[in-house]
Parts: structure tokens; sequence; C-alpha cells
């Protein structure tokens, strides 16, 4: 059993974080952002209907404004900070960029999060694979398009890299 | 159409598809956008909100809410110390609601404190009471002579006709129809957030905000606090989409009321369900249309009358409305109209700018009448259209002459050579049939349809408003540095500036400094208006450093500075073999200069709705192919052609990225979005009930961009921000009525609309 | 104020015992919902996300049930033995919100939040699935029609813990089809599971979001069963299959909200209801 009143450690990003005095409603996105220092996941529903606050959890893409961050102690927990330790950027992100996908940029982080774990599990997806892993993502400037075309860039060069 | 190493060796010149200097910020969660700011000492800033549409307020107690630890400010209209109300148009909208509240979400008070809960359990302990009123929820009861007027303003925002040509012709065919809008949401992403910092003293602030218009807001709000213009400053906070919804004030005033009384910064954002009623929406709209025409099919007059709910305070209705009507022939010809205009107050939610400005109403009345029209003639929907199609030199129902170029009959001719989408397959997987993974349909349940809609679009603000951008451009040493304050929501401003300054000046190191109000105003970024006049503010500037650097190279190496040119990188002599490279013909030197664009000036319409009211048009067309579920009333978009007028691409992705985006859009209004009202209440005020495309409504989008360089425009670019989302409403809904046989006469268009 | 993460479902039922007001939470895709909108302040919460043992599912060792831990996310069932054994179960599974949802939510979830439009709820209904419920000191089993209450409302009592949920196997065609505006993460609007044993000869069929709870069509599953023989394969005809989703819609108890309407709700299970039968008896 693990109790949490006042003090609780997260593992984020491969580091510990401590998180004081918190109150016990706090989604793992504010904590994230609020008091980690890491605003990279961004939130725009509070109710797991836009993706953007995607972050893998324990090996899975879920939405971090519905985890109670109090209980994700334990987890191993990768925001979009976490994605590259080094600067560089990942061959998702690099063709987000050089495809279009990126207009204001809220709902990136979110995506490249999921496209991430899509491709970290499924390297080859089809085009109905692709959509329907990031249906939970929503994207209000692009219309998906220049989206659709950086997922196909990044598998390609992620494949011709191998 | 794009390629990932191209920037390697190509210049990111105007045409080519230069790339987001914010890209790697966006795409490593690294780009600060307004919600992710933070000073020390910071409080949290919350709203109290009305929870009727309509009462009086009789009294606010805010003892037991000031007994919170943790609370350390609260304010309501009495702790305005300037203007109590703001607005774009009409100051008409109270900071916070003082006797009255008219509308669900109506500011009545502000609270800062230690932590956003307990800003909200100190709203809970805010004990306001009301006298309930009766609301007036509809547009048209709102405007009858018996109605009370529930703002000292009247109901009425703006009443305007136009009235032109033979008043009397009747046509040998008639067709007419009343079409419906529901309340749209811009639904950016980004949600509304501020971050004011007081200046010590407290007699002036800074604020990091998420705005469309930095200049408009800080008019309004220094207005608010009573202070002069240069005591409130305001600087870009990332902006996570904007669509129409970030040109009115929100928040910005209560921050920095809070952040004044506390002497402390204080931070503000909305929840998806507070930015519902924090924002304008786009106008519901109701409008009753007759065309005539000859049999043949040539409209001859058209007769309307358009009603637009402007919800409790009147935003940007009354420029909402004159774009309705001055748009609703569409872009064909017609000498002859009789078209009747109205504003109308209501206590609804307030209604303001959305992409497309009251022309997506009006386009979606008069593209359902060309279907009609062409039924009733007995021709093919893309025949009416191209016997009607207007051409530059047409004169509009407003008298107005269209200089614009004005390709819509190859805007229509080239959408129609986009091959159609292939048949649904037999074997379709189910994610690629309406309801997707739901299950709902079989291959055998789906219908296909084809529909069509073509736009014109005015660019830029109308009605004699003096609408400027001003930019600066600094040389040295090779490097450019521009200044504007021209707000990025993402359409890519930010790219689409150092692409000038490289084609200009010769240069490839291009840095934009702080977009604030400590230069000119650059107007909004709305209208399609950015590309033109803060593209024309940039190229201004660019030139006028061009013109200053030549000379000093004239007076240096004794070469005519007629006779210079730029050519790559490199300053040349056009006729001799002078060449120097503009890095080292800027070495040393500083040369800075500031320009402001003006749009050639507009008109406002007179009582007959006659006058030169808009500076340029764009259009563009429409071909929607649907797949529809009959039984259930269930659409699948599946294509979208397009053919748009742009004048000239100045960067292929970006553009493309615009159309695809405007058409999601569209096809939300078609098929999806609406705000549901329940006398003035929404019922359905977050993502999991107001319905955006997901990545599997997405359509195929094949668009062509027509490259006819508009002369008027500075760069021969027109804007393309909103004809995208215009047509295709309409087009999606012809295209359902193709399928199904139903009139299908307001959108969205709702399962219950179809199989009943 | 206490947040408590049991490791062992022993450790969970201890606390809960303890104090059975604490707010128990599953996969949060619900309950996180409520708190973030301002809705619900918890002050105690136990969380059984690392509760391992309610996260697995087990086939009993006859292969005639299945007992799926509440907390196993839906993303396990879309795929894999539990898929084949349930197709409805997998079907609905799919249709739960995104993928970051599916990879969260769990049928303990959707049992404890008790909404009408619960995706998994009608498959249940259809299956007649038991609920498992705990405390510390004692164990019941509750069908799970009489689990579910009204809106929202359960037979859930302070102090139990939703465990489980035991699912018979059934030789028969099942299928699950729910209709939203939307192609992808929409809540239903309307749903239909229909479940068809062939060995009996029987029909079930359960309906989401046309009722203050799952609507089981009792009537017109013994009025079909009289009319065609369930244990074959056989096309349905027209007569009898429009009948059977009229009979379907009038056993609904739909209402007008902002989703939908009655009207059309009572059509769209008519409708749902009438493929999948045609789908049974074509598959």
């Amino acid at each position: 059993m693990i109790a949490n009143t006042e003090i609780y450690n997260l593992t984020v990003n491969g580091s510990k974080h401590e998180v004081r005095d918190a109150w016990v409603g706090e989604s793992l996105l504010y904590v994230l952002r609020e008091r980690l220092g890491l605003p990279g996941s961004k939130g725009a529903c509070e109710q797991g209907e836009c993706g953007s606050c995607t972050v893998i959890m324990d090996g899975q893409a879920v939405c971090s404004c519905l985890v109670m961050a109090a209980t994700a102690i334990g987890s191993e927990i990768t925001t979009v900070e976490g994605l590259t330790n080094d600067g560089t950027l990942t061959a998702v992100q690099d063709a987000f960029i050089t495809e279009g996908g990126v207009q204001c940029g809220f709902c990136t982080p979110g995506l490249v999060v999921a496209i991430e774990h899509l491709l970290a599990n499924n390297p080859e997806p089809t085009d109905l694979e692709i959509k329907e892993s990031i249906s939970g993502n929503i994207c209000r400037c692009t219309g998906y398009g220049r989206i659709f075309e950086a997922v196909a860039t990044a598998v390609s060069t992620r494949n011709a890299g191998r | 159409m794009s390629s990932a190493t191209q920037t390697s060796t190509r210049r990111e010149i105007l045409g080519n598809s230069a790339l987001r200097p914010d890209g790697v910020a966006k795409v490593s969660g690294k780009f600060e956008f307004s919600s992710d700011l933070h000073a020390e000492h910071m409080l949290w800033g919350a709203t109290l909100r009305s929870p009727h549409p309509y009462a009086r307020i009789v009294s606010i107690d805010l003892s037991a809410a000031y007994k919170i630890l943790g609370v350390e400010a609260i304010i309501t209209n009495d702790d305005v110390p300037g203007k109590k109300t703001y607005g774009l148009i009409a100051s008409d909208q109270p900071v916070f609601a003082s006797e009255f509240v008219r509308y669900v979400g109506e500011p009545v008070a502000a609270v800062a404190a230690d932590h956003p809960e307990t800003c909200r359990r100190a709203l809970a302990a805010i004990k306001v009471e009301y006298e309930v009123l009766t609301p007036v929820t509809d547009a048209e009861f709102a405007i009858l002579p018996t109605t009370a007027q529930i703002h000292p303003d009247g109901n009425l925002i703006r009443h305007q006709r136009i009235i032109t040509g033979d008043q009397n012709l009747q046509g040998e065919v008639i067709v007419e129809g009343t079409y419906e809008l529901g309340m749209q949401d811009q639904a950016f992403l980004g949600l509304e957030a501020a971050l004011a910092i007081p200046d010590t003293g407290g007699n002036g602030i800074e604020m990091y905000v998420a705005t469309q218009w930095l200049h408009e807001d800080q008019k309004q709000i220094a207005a608010c606090l009573g202070l002069p213009l240069e005591k409130v400053r305001l600087t870009l906070g990332g902006v996570g989409g904007a669509f129409g919804a970030r040109e009115d004030i929100s928040l910005q005033v209560h921050c920095a009321l809070l952040a004044l009384r506390t002497s402390r910064p204080i931070k503000m954002q909305y929840g998806r369900e507070e930015s519902f009623y924090g924002h304008v929406h786009r106008h519901p709209a109701k409008i009753w249309i007759r065309h005539h025409a000859t049999r043949a099919g040539v409209i001859q007059r058209i007769e309307s009358r358009m009603v637009f709910d402007g919800g409790a305070y009147a935003s940007t209705s009354s420029a909402v409305l004159i774009n309705g009507i001055t748009h609703i022939q569409g872009p064909y010809k017609c000498l002859n109209a009789t078209v009747d205009g109205f504003a109308v107050r209501t206590n609804n939610p307030p209604c303001g700018a959305m992409r497309g400005f009251g022309v997506v109403q009006a386009c979606y009345a008069h593209e359902s009448q060309m279907d009609k029209l062409a039924t009733a003639c007995g021709i093919s929907p893309v025949e009416i259209r191209l016997i009607n199609a207007m051409v530059t030199g047409d004169k509009l129902i407003t008298g107005q002459v269209v200089e614009s170029v004005a390709p819509v009959a190859r805007c229509i001719n080239e959408t129609n050579s986009i091959p159609m989408p292939a048949a649904l397959a037999k074997n379709a997987d189910p994610l690629e049939i309406v309801g997707g993974s739901g299950l709902t349909s079989l291959p055998h349940n789906i219908v296909r349809g084809v529909g069509w809609g073509v736009s014109i679009k005015n660019l830029m603000y109308s009605e004699a408003f003096d609408d400027f951008a001003t930019a600066r451009c600094q040389l040295q040493d090779g490097v450019v540095h521009l200044k504007y304050a021209t707000v990025e929501v993402g359409q890519g401003f930010v790219i689409l500036a150092p692409q000038i300054a490289r084609s200009v000046l010769g240069v490839d190191e291009v840095v934009i400094d702080p977009v604030d109000t400590r230069i000119g105003s650059a107007g909004s970024t709305s209208a399609s208006r950015q590309t033109w006049m803060s593209g024309g503010a940039v190229d201004g500037a660019c030139r006028l450093v061009r013109q200053r650097l030549f000379e000093h190279i004239g007076k240096k190496y004794d070469v005519d500075p007629m006779r210079l040119v730029i050519e790559d990188t490199d300053v040349v002599d056009m006729i001799g073999d002078f060449r120097i490279s503009v890095t080292e013909a800027s070495t040393g030197v500083l040369i800075d200069e500031t320009f402001e664009h003006h749009h050639r000036p507009t008109q406002e319409l007179d009582e007959n709705g006659q006058g030169n009211c808009h500076v340029a048009f764009a259009f563009v067309a429409h071909r929607a192919v649907v797949d529809v579920d009959v039984e259930l009333g269930l659409v699948k978009v599946i294509q979208i052609a397009t053919a748009q007028d742009v004048g000239r691409v100045l960067n292929p992705i970006a553009a493309l990225g615009q159309i695809e985006g405007g058409i999601a859009q569209g096809l939300g209004l078609a098929v999806m979005e609406e705000i549901v009202l329940d006398n003035g209440k929404m019922r359905n005020p977050s993502f999991t009930d107001y319905l955006l495309p997901t990545a599997l409504d997405a359509p195929q989008v094949v668009a062509i961009m027509i490259e006819e360089p508009e002369p008027q425009a500075p760069l021969g670019a027109k804007g393309i921000g909103e004809p995208p989302c215009i047509s295709v409403t309409p087009a999606i809904a012809a295209a359902i009525r193709n399928a199904t046989g139903r009139d299908l006469l307001r959108v969205p268009i709702r399962p219950q609309d179809i199989c009943f | 104020m206490t947040v408590l993460v049991p490791l062992t479902l022993k450790e969970a039922l201890i606390a809960t015992s303890a104090n059975p007001s604490a707010q128990i939470i599953q996969g949060g895709t619900d309950l996180m919902v409520e708190i973030n909108f301002n809705h619900r302040k918890p002050t105690d919460v136990i969380a059984l996300r690392r509760v391992n043992e309610i996260r697995n599912y087990e086939i009993s060792a006859d292969r005639s049930r299945v007992t799926v831990g509440a907390g196993l996310p839906y993303q396990k069932m879309e795929h894999g033995e539990l898929a084949e054994l349930f197709p409805a179960l997998a079907q609905a599974a799919r249709t739960v919100g995104s993928p970051q949802i599916r990879a969260a939510g769990s049928i303990g979830g959707n049992l404890g939040t008790c909404s009408p439009a619960g995706d998994a709820l009608p498959v249940l209904s259809a299956l007649n699935a038991i609920v498992n419920l705990h405390t510390a000191t004692s164990f019941r089993e509750i069908s799970v029609h009489d689990f579910m209450l009204g809106v929202k409302r359960n037979a859930r009592q302070p102090g139990e813990i939703i465990v489980s949920t035991t699912l018979p196997v059934i030789d028969g065609w099942q299928g699950y089809a729910k209709v939203g505006v939307r192609n992808a993460m929409v809540i239903s609007v309307a749903s239909c599971c229909l479940v068809v044993d062939r060995n009996v000869g029987a029909i079930a069929v359960s309906l989401g979001a046309v009722g203050p709870t799952i609507v089981r069509c009792r009537e017109t599953e013994a009025w079909i069963a009289s009319q065609i023989d369930l244990r074959k394969v056989s096309a349905v005809a027209p007569n009898l299959l429009k009948e059977f989703g009229d009979r379907i819609a009038s056993e609904s108890k739909p209402i007008d909200d902002h989703r939908s309407t009655a009207a059309y709700r009572r059509h769209a299970v008519a409708t749902l209801s009438r493929r999948l039968l045609t789908r049974a008896n074509t598959q």
C-alpha cells in the first residue's frame, strides 16, 4: 500500500520529482505543468476529448488530464519534453515541421507523443491505423492533411534508418 | 508536394515552402503559449459568471468568499476605475455586470487567490441574489415593436437594406427558401489565458496575452483601467488558434484589474467550459431568399431577408451583418436586388467574429438556392454556376465594381476537373464506412452524393475603416530584424515575414523581434488580411531599406543606385559588372525603416446599401462527395475537391494547410458542430458534446491553387484563410441532399433531419 | 485528506472497509472529468490502478465462463482471446472514447459510473453478466440487471469494490453497434447489443442511451424466438424484421436531450437491432 497525504514522488522522463502540498484533485496534467515545470503537455478540454495532454505512462498513451496525479506514483511517465534527451528532434517531430503539420501548435505535443507511441508499437501502420490511433487528438487548424503527411514521412525516415 | 530535405539547398524566399521558425519549439513542447507563462509570486484569477440568461442583480455578498484562506482580492463592477464597458465597435458590454446580467456566462465578479482550487471555492462562496427575468431568445421576437428592450442601446443592433435596380421584376423562374444556421464555436485549442504584471507603484501594467489584435486590446483595456495607453503595454503570448474568437476582449480587463488591485502578477486561464461562455460565437442566422431568373437560368433579381442573432452584446454584429447582406448574391452576376438585413440583440450568448464572418451564412443560403434554380431550369449544378459566374468588372448589388481578379468560372472548371474518388468497396474496412468502429453501417446501407458550393469573400475590413499595418525593418551586417505587432495565431505570418525580407533584401538571416505594442498597430489577424496588410507593411519597410542600401552602395562604390538590383544574396549592377554581397554591403551600417501599409479607402453603405464598401474579393469552388447512411441519417465526407483563387502562392505547404484546415471547419458546421441552446442556456459547453471533426472525419482534400496575381495586393497574393471554410458547408449539404432527396434547410444537418 | 494506492486486492478491501465513504478511482476517465469540471471534490481516494489482480481475466477450466477483472483496460478486449470469445465486447470496447481512453478505462469504471451511455454495459446486459462485489469480509454476486439501478446509480454498497464481472461463453452470434454523430470518439446516441444462443435458440437484445439505464428487450426477445428458429442461421423475413425493430423501439425509453431526440433514438435502436439480427442470421 502506498499512502499519500502531503508529499509524493513522480517519475517523469526518468527523474524523480517531489510534489508537495498538492490538492488531492490535481490531475497529472496540472502537476506536470504547474508544479514540475513541464508545460509541454497542453490542456484544452479537461475531459479526455482532445488528446493535447497525451503522455506515455507505463508504456501506454494516456490523457494526463484524466490521471489523478497522486495515484501516478510508481509509474514511469514520459512527456513530450522527454522524447529525446539531447535536444535533437525525433523523426516524427522533424516531419511535423517539414510537412506543415504544425500551425498554432497547441495540439502538436500531444499528437507527437501519440504518434511516437504508435510507431514504437507498430512501425509500419496502415493509413487507417494511423487515423484511428490519432482519432483522440483533435487538431483545429490543419484539418489533419499535413499531419497524415508528417506521419507518412516519419515512418519512411524511421524505416530507412533502421 | 513536399519533401523533407527541401530547405538545405533552397533559400526560404517567397514561393517556397519555407519552414516555420517556431516549429522546433512547438514540436518539442517548448513554445510558450500564453497559458504556459509564469511569474514569481503569481496569483491565479478566476471569474464568477451569471447562471441566468436575463436577470436583475439584487445584491452581491462577498463576505464569505473573503474569509477563505488564500483569497487576495475580489472585484466587481464597483472596482472598475475607468470606463465600465468595452466592445469592438460599440462599447456596450460591461466589464462586470452591474444592474442586469444579459446572458448565461456574463461576468459578475472576479477573484484572485493562491491556487485555482482556492479561486473555485471563492467563486462558490460569493452570494449573488438575482431577480430572474424572462429572457428574449428569439431574434425575430426581439425586434417586434412590442418586445421590451433588453439593453439601453435597444434590441436592434443594426438594420441595413440593399435596394438596387428593378424592384418589381418577376423572373420566368422563381425559387425561394428559408435557410437556417446554428451557432458554431471557433473551438481553438489553446484556451484563453493571460499574465498581467503590475508596474511597481501600481500605475501601469505589462500584459502577456493571446489575442488577435494587440493594439485594439490595449485601447480597450486602458480605457477600462482609466490609464493612458502607454501605461498598458501588451506583448503577445503564444496563441493556440483563434478563428475570430480572440478578436473581442475576454479576460484581459479582469486580469489587469486584479493585478493592479493586488500589486502581484495574475495569471488567468479559462477551462473549456468557461471558454464557451467567455468568447463570442458564429451568429446563428435565418435567411429567406428568392431568386428570379430566366428560363435559361440567368439570375435577374434576388430578394432576401436576413436575420443574424447577435446575442446579448454587439461585438462585431453590425459588420457581420454587412458582410452577410453584401455577399448574398454569391459570386454571381445580379443587377436587381431587394435585401433587408437585421443584426439583433437577444439574451443568447454574444456572437461576433468567426472565420468567414457573415459570408458563411450568406453562402449557405445562396448556394442552396443555386441548386434549386438548377433543378427548376433543368440544368446541372455546374452549369447554373457557370452561366451566372461573375467576372472582373461586374457591378455588385451594392453598386461596387469588382476590380479584383475574379476567376469564378475557372475555380468551377478546375474543381470539376479533379477526379472523383473511387467507389466504396464492398469489402471496405469499417473505418472507411459511415459510423466507423461503431459498425452501424455496411456498404449496402450507403448512398453516395455529390454537391457544389462556390463563394465570394471580401478581404480586409470594410465600410470606411482605416485599416493599416505597421512594420519596421532593420538591416545590419547582413542580418535583418523585423518588428511588427502582427499576431501569429498559427496561420503562418511568422514564416511569411522572413520570406518577404529574404526575397526583397537578399539576406538569409531574419530575426523577428518580440510582437508587442512598442510599434504601431498591425490591425487584427482576421478578415484574411495579414498577408496583404502586414505582408504589405513588411514588404514596404524592406523596400525602403533596400533603397537606402542601394544609395549607400552607390555612394561608397560610385555606382548608380538606380541600376542596382538584388540577385540571390548579392547586390548587382544591372548593366555593369559590379557585384557585392548584401552582407558585405551592410557591414558596419544600420539601416532602419518603418512602413505603414494602408489599403485603398472604402465607403460606408448608404441607406439603400450602395457604396464601395469592400476592398477586394477572393473566390473559391468546392465539390463535396459524401457517403450517407440514409436510414440512420449518418454522414461521412469522402472527398472535397477545391480550386481557390489565391492570387499568388507564397508558401505552398502553408497555403495547403490553410485550405485543408478551413475545409475541416466548414465540414464541422455542415454535419456536427453546434452550440445547442435551450432558452438561452448552452446545453453542450464541452468537447464531449460540442463535436469537432477527428482524424477519422477528415475527407480526402484535393486542392488546386489558381494563381492570377492580384494587382491591388502588395505581393500579388490574396488572403486565403477564410474562403476554404465558406462554400464547403453548402457543398456538403448539397451532396447530402443529392444522396437523400431531402430539403435540408438547416445546418448542421443532424441525423434526424435526414432520416425522418 | 489521503490518497491510498493499494498494490493488492486485500489491501484495497481493507482500505475501503476502513473508510467506506472514500472515493474509489479506477481508470479515472469518468471521475477526473467530474473533478476537473468542479462537480466533485473528493477528500479521501482509493486508487485501484495498481491492483494487478483486477487487471486480468480468467477463463474457467471448462471454458464456459470468463471472469474479467474490473480494471482490465478496454484496449485489452479489442483483440486476442477475449475478443474471440466475446466479439460484442470487443466491438463495444473499440468504440469507447479514444485510444487514450481505452488504455485507461475499464468495465469496473463503466459499472461504477453506471451511465446509460456506458459502451460496455449493453454487452454485459445481453450476456447476463454477474458482477462480483467484495468487501474485506464478504463477497457477493449480483446480476448486472440488478446492479444497474438508474442514471448513474448502482447497487454497490459503501465499502464494496467491484472486483470483476463473470461472462458466460455463448455458442452463437453476437454483435454490437453504436450510433454517434461523429466517425470516432463519440458518446453513444443509441447503441445495441444482440446475442444469439444457438444451443438453446434464445436471443438477447440490450440497448444503451435510450433509458435511465440499459434497456433489456425481453418481450421482443421472447416474441422473435417464437417466430423463428434461432438455433439455425437463416434469413429473417422482411415483415418479421420490421416488426422486430418496431418492438425493440417500443421497449426503449429514450428522452430528448442535447445529443439527440427521443424519436431519433427509437428509430436508431429499431434500425440497429434489425441490422444486427440480419447480420446474426447471415454470418
